[in-house]
């Protein structure tokens, strides 16, 4: 199998990337307990979110986007899984999955190039949340693809300070 | 009722059924100390951390309970990791409790602070960093749940000081629900579908074998492996961690696998046509070469852990589930291979061929190891529990002791840490003080943790040590011989330095020692007559010695290399 290339077409990830999402106890140290496994064995972690799942306290959920080229998925899974904190994990096949993620992109603006950041803000599907007399700040929330469009589009600006969020994904809808 | 939080946890260590905690105070656990003068619990007093936690160690492998472990912050907790590690390696059930620095405290960098949670959350199945008073009993229930369930392994418990100060309101989980572990499910069952799987293979099967691991031990399957293995007549290997779950008397039994395994058993497994693996994991230790590894096996692999399942070798057909359900459950379906006749026509040759030997002993000495642990079991009682090193003498112990019940090999397996043996047999025979306990040790293994022979006379503990003192790191002399051109780097270390007898004396043991063969017959027998104190026998063996059969780091399983005596027509 070759692997699709990371910056593709597609809307989702690659398929050599699988996404994990992980419902964890929300207690001290979890996250380290999850850094620390896949150092130790070797795993590499693609990106990763966490926020409190489901207004809950009590737990959080954790995506993982993992490269499947490093280690066995199923090593991957059996590993987590022995986490003692790990409540639940649900492999998400890229295709099977929604995903989205967040950018925030501040960058110099002036008279000249001024036009050129509204047009690839429309172009791109994103918007203008903050603005003074010398820069402005862009965002946009969507799939990871189109993520990627924007960041190749703001390569040519200048004093460009880029932030994504890492993917949070949930299974599409039957 | 109000108790304080150090109350509260040796409370729950009572509720837990604990009779003994190996340990050491400091400052961070002192408050734990006092109730320990009120309880019916035993502490013992070990003279280094580390001893602490090999005795710990020593004490479940023998009982199959949890063992229990007490240190303070700091450098009592980092003494400690060794065992931690080794337990971690080899699934042995442990519960460490170390004290910590007062809450306020907790990353200021006080006085012997460290972070213990963070040191050992790779080497733990579970540590917690106890926040309220209120949730110890909580922490100590769920500590032993964890530890002596599913995959069993070494928990730790980091106990702030202003905690085990402070005051709660007694209680005491009376639920697993009440543990609150919504993520640790040890719970097995029985996939019907892959025993009629492993049933379908065992069929076809003309040249299986039992591949018998730890997990057999830990889950208490020798009675079903002995009815499995009498039923269906296939040949059995145990692995350095299995050793004593299937008789070595038993004619099915070929004995060890791996790198310093049994002839037999090695070249079973690799001309194979179907492995069952019992609770073991494909170690590289037993595997060598992983592409040549019983190449033309397929494979039912049965364990706890359905991370071992497909992590080292594929497994045609997998049994999550514990060692004793799955062989009931093979059982109850009539699980039977073919005739297996020529089978074993064929492994009693290799048997025949490739017996465990060596070089006959002079009577003048110096004395030869295996016959040194062949002199000792011979005269030892029935159930001797055997406690070992790292290095020659644990795979000469090995090899050479006949075994014949659980729980009565012990050693450092996945880790192979050298100075095991002897805190491990002061543990063991503190949990089964009916037993005769002999630790066979190395020189270099007992100069690392052999101050425990202090511990063990104060506290009444009377085993036997056997230093097979071949003034050398020999293991490591061994690979410096055959595959560094007999480069001997730093592996001298001398026969008479230290002096073993004077300081086995130093120590209130009894000292013994033997250069000969007349002299090897009167110490055991001296040492078999002593009851109440340890004793120590310095065993003069040849430096010269090497543990054969050999397969060489990395090297295939086919590529064996037999004692010299049986080479010439050999392979
Ligand atoms: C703590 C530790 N350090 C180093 C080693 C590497 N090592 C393995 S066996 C061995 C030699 C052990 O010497 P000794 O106890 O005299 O046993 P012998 O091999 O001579 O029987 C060494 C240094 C180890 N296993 N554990
Ligand atoms: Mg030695």
């Amino acid at each position: 199998m070759t692997p699709e290339p990371f910056l593709g077409a597609t809307d989702h990830t690659p398929v050599r990337h699988h996404i994990l999402s992980v419902l964890v106890e929300n207690k001290a140290g979890v996250l380290a307990r999850i850094a620390g496994l896949f150092a130790r064995r070797g795993f590499n972690i693609y990106s990763l979110a966490v926020a409190p799942a489901e207004g809950n306290a009590r737990f959080s959920r954790v995506t993982i986007v993992v490269d499947a080229e490093s280690a066995p998925l199923e090593q991957i899974v059996g590993q987590l899984d022995k986490l003692v904190n790990v409540v639940a994990i649900k492999d998400l096949a890229p295709r099977d999955a929604l995903e989205r993620e967040l950018l925030l992109a501040t960058l110099s603006v002036d008279n000249a190039n001024r036009g050129e950041v509204l047009d690839v803000t429309a172009n791109t599907g994103a918007s203008i949340v903050d603005v003074n007399a010398t820069s402005v700040t862009v965002m946009l929330a969507g799939t990871p693809t189109a993520c990627d469009r924007l960041e190749r589009a703001l390569e040519s600006f200048a004093d460009v300070e880029l932030q994504r969020t890492g993917r949070v994904a949930l299974p599409r809808l039957g | 009722m109000q108790l304080t939080g150090a109350q509260a946890l040796i409370k729950s260590l009572e509720q837990e059924g604990v009779d003994t905690i190996f340990g050491l105070p400091g400052g961070a656990i002192l408050p734990v100390y006092d109730p320990i003068l009120d309880s019916s619990i035993r502490h013992i007093l070990v003279r280094h951390e580390q001893g602490a936690g090999h005795m710990a160690e020593g004490y479940a492998l023998a009982t199959g309970k949890a063992g229990v472990a007490m240190v303070t912050s700091g450098p009592g907790a980092t003494n400690i990791v060794t065992p931690i590690g080794n337990a971690h390696m080899d699934s042995t059930p442990l519960v460490v409790i170390t004290g910590q620095v007062a809450t306020a405290a907790i990353g200021s960098d006080a006085f012997q602070e460290c972070d213990i949670t963070g040191i050992t959350m790779g080497i733990t199945k579970h540590n917690f960093l106890i926040q309220s008073a209120h949730e110890i009993p909580r922490v100590v229930a769920a500590a032993f749940y964890l530890a002596t369930t599913g995959r069993p392994g070494p928990v730790l418990i980091d106990l702030p000081k202003d905690i085990s100060q402070s005051t709660m309101e007694w209680w005491y989980p009376e639920s697993i629900e009440e543990l609150d572990l919504p993520g640790y499910h040890p719970e097995v069952e029985i996939d019907e579908r892959a025993v009629a799987r492993a049933v379908e293979l065992i069929s076809q099967s003309e040249r299986p074998v039992l591949y018998v691991g730890g997990g057999t031990l830990k889950s208490r399957a020798h009675k079903e492996l002995l009815a499995f293995a009498e039923r269906t007549k296939m040949p059995v290997v145990t692995t350095l961690m299995a050793r004593g779950a299937f008789p070595d008397s038993h004619d099915q039994h070929l004995g060890m696998p791996g790198m310093h395994g049994m002839y037999s058993a090695v070249t079973a497994i690799q001309k194979s046509d179907l492995l069952i693996s019992l609770g073991a994991r494909f170690d590289d230790r037993v595997t060598g070469q992983i592409s040549s590894f019983a190449a033309n096996a397929k494979v039912i692999h049965v364990d706890i852990d359905k991370a071992e399942i497909n992590k080292v070798r594929h497994a045609d057909v997998s049994l999550q589930t514990n060692v004793a359900l799955a062989l009931g459950a093979l059982d109850g379906a009539s699980a039977s291979p073919q005739n297996l006749d020529v089978w074993w026509k064929e492994i009693r040759t290799w048997q025949e061929r490739y017996p465990l030997v060596y070089d006959e002993p002079t009577d003048e000495g110096p004395l030869r190891p295996q016959h040194v642990i062949e002199a000792i079991a011979s005269r030892a009682a029935p159930g001797t529990i055997v406690t070992a090193g790292v290095g020659q003498h644990q795979m000469w112990a090995s090899q050479f002791w006949r075994f014949e019940e659980p729980g009565t090999w012990v050693n450092s397996g996945g880790a192979g840490t050298m100075g095991f043996g002897v805190p491990a047999a002061i543990g063991a025979k503190v949990g089964r003080p009916d037993r005769t306990v002999w630790c066979i040790d190395g020189d270099g293994c007992f100069q690392m943790t052999a101050q425990e022979l202090v511990t063990a006379r104060s506290e009444g503990i009377p085993i036997k040590v056997a230093i097979l003192n071949n003034a050398y790191l020999g293991m490591v002399r061994q690979w410096q011989e055959m595959f560094y051109e007999e480069r001997y780097s730093e592996v001298y270390l001398s026969a008479d330095l230290p002096d073993y007898v004077k300081w086995a004396e130093a120590m209130g043991c009894v000292g013994l020692r033997a250069h000969n063969l007349k002299e090897m017959h009167e110490v055991i027998e001296k040492a078999n007559e002593i009851n109440d104190v340890p004793v120590v026998i310095d065993f003069r063996t040849d430096s010269s010695e090497k543990v054969f059969p050999m397969v060489a780091s990395g090297a295939s399983n086919d590529d064996i290399i037999v004692h010299p005596l049986l080479r010439g027509g050999a392979r």
